[in-house]
This record gives structure tokens, sequence and C-alpha cells, in this order.
């Protein structure tokens, strides 16, 4: 079966100037049910810088780590422990310039990239986001406030929360060029809340995030949150060439993240 | 007419109408499509297509009746993606002239390109790669020698025609390609042209808008993509303008304008949006100021940042390259999202306090501050200069320094100017002769040093967290917590606190 990585678009809502709360009407056949295109290619390869395919299954991915409840997801919904930080969290915090060193297209550094990640938090933070001794965080989901990301163009940043086994992360707002390398590599949906959800939820807290109903429960406090719909970030699979050309033409005036996951999958289908 | 489909405009109109001869653009009364004007080339044989004739080219700088006007990123969007007109949201796909990776991003982009487009695949264009190992290169660091490596082997196996190479750490001197700092390192090898679309692995990227081009930070994946195909898809950002007008006074530096621009927008005022400068203030900064100026809007968030070239910058391009180039400017109608004004004269010198670039205080309310430790360098701060006013405050103090202070040039050529230019006022004496009779440690090779934190082993590097480290003309952004406190500021501010310093 062809796998497809997901996030091979954007939230809509992620430029303040620009942004609309409904997805465009021309996308509507992406939300569930998931599109199933006529399949001429068997499979191809998913555009990530991570370990062989075989370990990744559909996308979003489980987490790894110690927890006493499970963190599962499938493609509609993420489910585990989230670890909440603050504001304009810079990429210096998600991933330390001295383990830049480190090449993310190579398979044993990007699982190290993913062992030091938030690693850069000031002491303030007193829950470890990785437990010492452990290379996976048992944190699925991570909670911010503004301008996450922000600083530097490193992907390294969404590749080392990737690699550590976040599956998502939800932010009032992202920094432009981590929200993009987010979608690009497919590491992390980088999701928007309405509120200030970062107030109000704590580390470890257990959270249910449902992609197709842009909503976040958190069980621990039993609050419901609405998110910025996803639009077109739902997860897709079974791709075909064709399909990818025609919904080339289809999404011609979609976000830029959305044309560029798909130009690189059809690139690479004709690399292949 | 011409006798072939006229290929609508490229990157460069100048090129192109040497190749058209004047058949393309001459009669624009010509009656018949068919007819053959005089040329310089030989009569085309062949009619291969007929269309109405063209009319004078209406260069989008000059014409005065467009259609929507459009800002300078706009037009450099317009242009690269050979679209006659485009607004603010569109997405589109830009031909880029030029991408720069390091030693830091650049492994990962080739190891992207090379999964994506296959292991033997070419890159785009081999002259419009350019590759500058400057981050992690004096250490011992493995992994950090491994990756300027990997660069090499890249650049051998796809002849790439720009890669600054270094191979013996212990002597800078002795590598005749290794230039430093990338930022720095492409304004002076002639690589930033107006009008041109840059992409750089690195956020800072940015300072290169200084020549009235489009230029941003990009990831591993993106770069990957374009190595493979020249294009990016890109959204057309709005632009917010910032209008300085005044004359500079001599106790100000580019520094302390965007500086106060970021405290007045914050670290995320210009997320997703250009920033373009304008008025009588920039109109009178040298490059350099217009690259520090530039450099530190992705502090703001932004997506880029330009000044619009004028004889200033043709000037510094004169001696530096060869490749035709054409800038574009915002229409007089030209819609922005928002409009700053600003009089410089009645600005004073500014600092950011820790733990952030907005976090913005008049430098003479910090005056009480005591200093640990001062490093000046970075992309930011670390050019010609940037070190000239240094020197002049040395010079004027006439004192020895109280604390370190560590000097990293940007460039080689920055490092030579250190050595070998006489600071005016001081009777001849050089930079680096000043440096020494103040007891600064002796310039360093050429790097973005402990900027970016980097390996254990990097110059000037603060190994432990220490409360009260100051550090002043701090590089464009916070790079590790360990350095609990610091503050960003340009150099003039010290003469408020020679107390403190000597």
């Amino acid at each position: 079966m062809a796998v497809c990585r997901s996030t091979t678009a954007i939230s809509l809502s992620r430029n303040p100037n620009f942004s609309t709360t409904n997805p465009k009407p021309s996308l509507s056949f992406l939300s569930p049910p998931c599109l199933k295109l006529p399949s001429i290619l068997p499979s191809f390869k998913p555009l990530t810088s991570q370990s062989p395919p075989d370990q990744r299954l559909s996308i979003p991915r489980a987490t790894a780590a110690d927890s006493a409840t499970p963190t599962t997801t499938s493609t509609t919904f993420f489910h585990g422990h989230c670890y909440v930080v603050g504001d304009n969290i810079d990429t210096d915090q998600i991933i330390p310039a001295e383990y830049l060193t480190l090449v993310p297209s190579k398979p044993d550094e990007y699982e190290k990239l993913g062992s030091y990640a938030l690693i850069g938090l000031p002491a303030t933070y007193k829950t470890r986001f990785i437990e010492a001794n452990q290379t996976k965080t048992k944190y699925s989901i991570v909670i911010g406030g503004e301008n996450f990301g922000c600083g530097s163009s490193r992907e390294h940043a969404p590749v080392a929360l990737g690699a550590a086994g976040v599956a998502a992360v939800v932010a009032e707002s992202y920094a432009r060029i981590f929200f993009r390398n987010s979608v690009a590599t497919g590491e992390i949906y980088p999701l928007e809340s309405e509120v200030r959800i970062c107030e109000e939820c704590k580390t470890g807290d257990l959270i249910t995030i449902e992609l197709m109903e842009s909503k976040l429960i958190n069980h621990t406090s039993g609050k419901e949150y609405k998110l910025k719909p996803i639009g077109d970030a739902g997860p897709h699979h079974d791709f075909s060439f064709w399909g990818c050309a025609v919904l080339l033409r289809i999404l011609w005036t979609c976000q830029e993240a959305t044309r560029l996951s798909f130009l690189i999958l059809t690139i690479n289908f004709l690399y292949q | 007419m011409a006798s072939s489909t006229i290929s609508p405009p490229s990157a460069s109109f100048i090129v192109k109408k040497k190749e058209l001869g004047r058949s393309a653009f001459s009669s624009s009364s010509s009656p018949s499509p068919f007819s053959v004007p005089k040329c310089n080339k030989s009569a085309a044989k062949k009619i291969v297509s007929a269309m109405a004739p063209q009319q004078a080219e209406r260069m989008p700088a000059t014409t005065g009746s467009v259609k929507t006007a459009m800002t300078l990123t706009e037009k450099i969007f317009a242009r690269a993606s050979e679209k006659p007109q485009l607004s603010p949201g569109d997405n589109v796909w830009v031909n880029v002239d030029t991408l720069m990776t390091h030693d830091i991003s650049g492994p990962g982009s080739i190891g992207i390109f090379k999964r994506e487009f296959g292991p033997d695949a070419k890159v785009w264009d081999r002259e419009k790669v350019v590759i500058i190992p400057d981050h992690y290169i004096f250490t011992a660091d493995k992994l950090a020698n491994r990756n300027v490596d990997i660069l090499r082997d890249f650049c051998n196996d796809q002849n790439i025609k720009y890669f600054y190479d270094i191979k013996d750490l212990g002597n800078f001197k002795a590598n005749p390609d290794y230039k430093g700092v990338c930022h720095v390192a492409l304004a002076q090898e002639g690589h930033c042209r107006p009008g041109e679309v840059l992409l750089g692995t690195d956020s800072h990227t940015c300072t290169a808008g200084a020549f009235g081009q489009f230029a941003t930070g990009i990831g591993n994946t993106d770069a990957g993509f374009v190595l493979g195909t020249g294009k990016l898809l890109l959204k057309v950002p709005p632009t917010l303008k910032f209008i300085m007008d005044g004359e500079m006074p001599d106790y100000l530096l580019a520094k302390d304008l965007i500086l106060q621009i970021i405290g007045e927008i914050s670290v995320a005022g210009a997320t997703y949006k250009s920033m373009e400068f304008a008025g009588t203030t920039v109109e009178s900064l040298t490059m350099e100021e217009r690259m520090t100026l530039c450099n530190m809007v992705i502090e703001a968030g932004g997506k880029n940042g330009v000044v619009p070239a004028d004889s200033t910058t043709f000037k510094y391009l004169e001696d530096k390259t060869t490749i035709p180039y054409e800038p574009v400017y915002s229409d007089a109608q030209a819609r922005f999202l928002t409009e700053y004004r600003f009089d410089i004269t009645k600005l004073e010198p500014l600092v950011a306090k820790p733990h952030s670039p907005d976090n913005r205080a008049l430098a003479r309310e910090c005056k009480d501050v005591k200093i640990d430790r001062v490093y000046i360098g970075s992309c930011t701060g670390g050019k010609t200069e940037d070190f000239m006013a240094v020197a002049k405050v040395f010079l004027a103090s006439g004192k020895k320094v109280k604390v370190p202070t560590f000097l990293v040039p940007a460039t080689r050529k920055v490092w030579m100017d250190l050595y070998t230019l006489p600071v005016p006022g001081s009777g001849g004496k050089t930079c680096s002769q000043i440096f020494e009779e103040a007891g600064c440690d002796t310039p360093a090779s050429p790097t973005c040093g402990a900027c970016m934190g980097g390996p254990r082993d990097t110059y000037a590097r603060m190994n432990k967290a220490v409360v009260s480290q100051f550090f002043l003309y701090r590089p464009a952004y916070l790079s590790n917590t360990l350095f609990h406190l610091h503050i960003v500021c340009s150099w003039s501010w010290l003469e408020a606190l020679e107390h403190s310093l000597w």
C-alpha cells in the first residue's frame, strides 16, 4: 500500500492577513473520507529524513517511550500526554546549536537529534521533555504559545521534535520558517489554537486531538478547545502520479506548502 | 515583426534584449506581423508564429500607468515567476538566481537532494549554487570537520563553481578560497544583485535584501528541492514600510535603527511580511549599514527586508560582479500593509536587554549595568565599518579594557582591513594596533564563531551558565541559553559606559 506522509499541507490560518477560516471549496474532497485515486504507482518514497519506511506506518506515528497511558495515533486523531511551553520558543531551545553538527538525513544522526529535543529550555521548566538516559519523549503533543519556532531556519528543529516522538504541536502562532519546515519535512503537524491553550493545560495532561473536527480535548481537565481548521493538512493515502498531477492542477490556488509538497511528490515519482 | 515567439520576460531583461536584437522591441507601429525588420542579425528564414506587434517593453519601474501598483518585493516575485501581475497572498513558483548553503545545513540539504533526485543527479545550475563553510570551522569536533568534507565531496562531484573551501584549520590564510561568514562573503564576492532572488539555508540570508533583492532563509528540504529544480514555491508577502528621515547623528549606527524598529513591532511583528526601508536616512547609509538593517529583519519575524538599490549600491557592485542586473522599485501607488515613520534625529543609542531582541531599552538607562565580557563579531556586527566604529571609541578613550574583549572579524577581507586600513583621526594607526593597545584579544580567524555557540572548543564560547555575564554587541540572535544574560547594542553605546568598561 502506498503510504504517504500526510502532512502535505498546512493549516489555512497561518497567515493572519490572508487567512480564511474555511478550507477552499476545491479542496473539500480531501477531507475525510480520504481521497482514493486509481493507483498507477504501487508506492513512492515519502519525503522525509527518517529511518527506513517500514518502521513508519501511517502518519501521525505512535510515540515510543514509557507511559502509563500508551500514546496512540491514527490518521485522524492524536492521543497522548502533552508538554506545555510558553511564548517565543526559539530554535535554540528546541535544538541547541552545538548539536547541529548532526546531519538529519543520516538515520543514526536523525535519532540522536531527537534525543536532544527541547534540551535547550531554561531551568524554569522543571519537567524534562526527555528523561535522562532516554532517547524518546513520552509527550507526543507539544502545546505552545505565540511565535513557536522563532529564530533560526534550521530544519533540525522540527526534525528533532519529530525524531523524539512528537506527532503534533499546538501553538497560538508560528514563526514562518519553522512552520514551512514542519510541513516540508512532514515531521510534525503544526496546528493552531484559537485561544491560549498553553495557559490552560499542564505538562502531563492527557490530550486527544481530533484533526477533522478541529478539536482538542484535555481529558485531565475535562475541557475542550477549538483548533483552527486543519484544512489542507488532512492525511492523504494511496497517491498515484495522476492523482498528484490532477491535484496539482486543482490546488494551483492553494497555500504554498501544499503545492510544494505535491510537487515534491510528483518530482519524486518522476525521478524514481 | 519578430519571426519567432517572443518569450516572456525572464530574470534578466538585459540579456534577453541582447539575444533578440532589435527585432523584438523596435517597431511598435509595424502593421504586419510578417514584416521582417531591420536587424543586425540575418533575417530569419522561417515564420514560427504570428502575433500582434510587440508593444514597446513596459518596464515596471518606469511606466506611469500600471494597472495595479506593486511593491519592490512584489515586482521581484512577478519577474521571478514570469507573471505580469501579483498580489500578496499569491503562491507562485519563482526561479531562483542564487542558492547559498553552509556547513550546518549543507550536508542535510545535499542528503535530501540525493535521496529525492537520485544519487547521480546534477544540480540545476553549477554556477548558481554558492557553498560557504563558515559556522563550525576552527574546531577539533570530528562531525563539524566531516561536514565540511561532505560539502567538498559534493562540490567536486558537481563541479560547483563557488565553493569557498578550507582545509588548513591552523592558518585560515593558507586557504586561498576560504572567506568566512556567508552573508558578508556573499556581498563581498558579488553574489548579491538588485532584483534577483537569493535563497539560503540560514535565517540571516535576509541580509542580502540590502542590495534590493529578495533574500530569505529556507530549510534543508526546500534547499534540496531548489538544488534539483532551481525553483521554489513561495507566497508573495505583503510589505511593511519603514520610512526613516533625518540626518544620522554620529552617535547612532544602523543597529540602533533596527533595534528601534524591532522594539516597535516585536519579534513577531513582521512574520510572513516583507520589510521595506526607505527615507533620507536609509539613502545615506553605506552598504554595510544597510546589511546590518536587513540582517535583523528575521529578528522581527520578517520574511525578507529590502533597501531600494541606488548609486551607493551600484558603486559597491562595480568591482564585484559583471553579471547584469536590473533593479526594481516600488510603484508610487503601491499598497503597503502599514507605514512607520521615524525621525532619526530624535533617536538615542539603544540596547536589547535579555532575553529578546525586542526587549528594547535606552542605552543611558543601562549605564550602571556591569559588563563582564565583550564579543564583537557575527554577520550583523563583524564587518569592517563595525570594527572601525569600535576603534574610534577606543581611540577617544585612550584607556585599556577591564574585561575580556573578543574580536572575530566576519570574513577574510574584514580581517585584512583590520590590519591594513588606517583609522581616521588616529595618525595612521590600524584597527588592530588600536585594539592591541587597548588590551583586546588578538582578532581571531574569520567565522561565525561563538555567535552560534557551536562545539565546546569554539573561540570565546561561554561554556557555563553564569549570572551577570554581559555580552555586548551581541550577534544577531540568541543562540544559546547558556548565555544567561546578554545585551545587543551598537558600539556607540559604550561611550556612555566608559566608567564600566575601562
